[in-house]
């Protein structure tokens, strides 16, 4: 049986774990020297919907056909439903069924 | 409450606590519970081919909490711990989770109104679905805090949880790309848009955002293109002019 908390192991957790608590603060951090001007406060009404794009974006591009498909569906049934619940169900059902299906990607 | 009478008033209400916004918490975070079992089983799968004790992984999720990060993680991890391969590992990580810097930046004007001891714990807690929710919410005028850290802390729960069956149930998940399960986040992410949308100039950032990502993503080798993508978006709103009507309603 392995051991069950293995020394170098839970270092790296430690490093990994500093590293995320700094990202999780550090932002928090630093707004708190930044002055709520108009311009500053238009970058951060801006910020949740780029944050969204910029990681969601490249994925759909790069996921090939189904996980592109499963995503153009999340949104349609958004906006038929306007129901988040169902929209992540109809995301994961549609890219679940194509690749059983046998499509790739 | 002076200030809710007004359409997107330009300063929103200060944070407060009040416990009933604790159950609107936890339902808008709702459509994320299914996705986080599903994920969060997957890694458990993971981490028992990769040989790591159920211990062990208890502990990464209970510490590093970042669910996307902890996979690349172990995908990549080594044979051998050495100073430099858990330097790597470190730098991995903190790609995949930069973007939390830019989530609890944008709770700023809001949770900056709280205590220091009430603020920054609250932050240890973001994630994407929990951020999202309490962004949108946070859009709509609320200022509770409870919202947001009420369905964090269900989130963090089921994450704390959901890896066991899967450790347990190894060889049938080990494969989550067979359930949808790597759509759940983007499925979110993309449903979350839809109410966001507030006319074409609202999403000339959010094409920048996109664009920049993308030329990113296709340049530069691992995680960077969200954080300079999300960046770049930001930073052309605030290069665009100010659109007035309606945005500039100061109240004192």
């Amino acid at each position: 049986m392995a051991e069950a908390l293995r020394g170098d192991v839970m270092l790296a957790f430690a490093v990994m774990t500093a590293v995320t608590v700094a990202a999780r603060l550090g932002g928090f951090w630093l707004m708190s020297y930044v002055p709520m001007t108009p311009r500053v406060r238009r970058m951060m009404d801006a910020l949740p919907g780029s944050i969204i794009v910029a990681a969601a974006l490249p994925v759909a591009v790069n996921g090939g056909p189904v996980v592109m498909f499963a995503i153009v569906a999340a949104i349609a049934a958004t906006i038929v439903s306007r129901n988040d619940f169902i929209a992540v169900i109809v995301g994961m059902a549609v890219a679940a069924a194509a690749r059983a299906a046998g499509i790739g990607g | 409450m002076t200030s809710g009478l007004t359409k997107a008033p330009l300063t929103k209400a200060p944070a407060y606590w009040a416990k009933d916004a604790i159950w609107p918490g936890i339902v808008a975070i709702g459509p994320m519970l299914p996705g986080t079992l599903a994920f969060g089983m997957a890694f458990g799968a993971l981490c028992a081919q990769k040989q790591f004790s159920l211990a062990e992984v208890e502990v990464m999720m209970a510490f590093v909490y970042g669910g996307l990060s902890q996979f690349v993680a172990v995908q990549a991890w080594p044979d051998h711990l050495t100073g430099s391969s858990i330097a790597t590992l470190a730098l991995l990580t903190l790609t995949v989770n930069i973007r939390f810097a830019l989530m609890s930046a944008s709770l700023r004007p809001w949770f900056g109104t709280l205590p220091r001891w009430q603020s920054y714990p609250s932050m240890l807690l973001v994630t994407d679905g929990g951020w999202l929710a309490a962004t949108r919410y946070r859009d709509h005028g609320g200022a509770n805090a409870w919202f947001f850290v009420g369905g964090a802390l269900v989130l963090y729960a089921l994450w704390l949880v959901a890896a066991i069956p899967g450790y347990l149930l190894a060889e049938q998940l080990a494969d989550p790309r067979k359930y949808g399960v790597d759509l759940a986040m983007p499925a979110f992410y993309a449903a979350m848009l839809v109410p966001a949308w507030k006319g074409p100039r609202r999403a000339i950032p959010w094409a920048v955002a996109g664009a920049v990502a993308l030329g990113v993503h296709w340049l530069v080798p691992g995680w960077w293109f969200i954080i300079v993508g999300a960046i770049s978006g930001a930073v052309s709103a605030g290069l665009m002019p100010s659109d007035g009507a309606g945005r500039e309603t100061r109240h004192g």
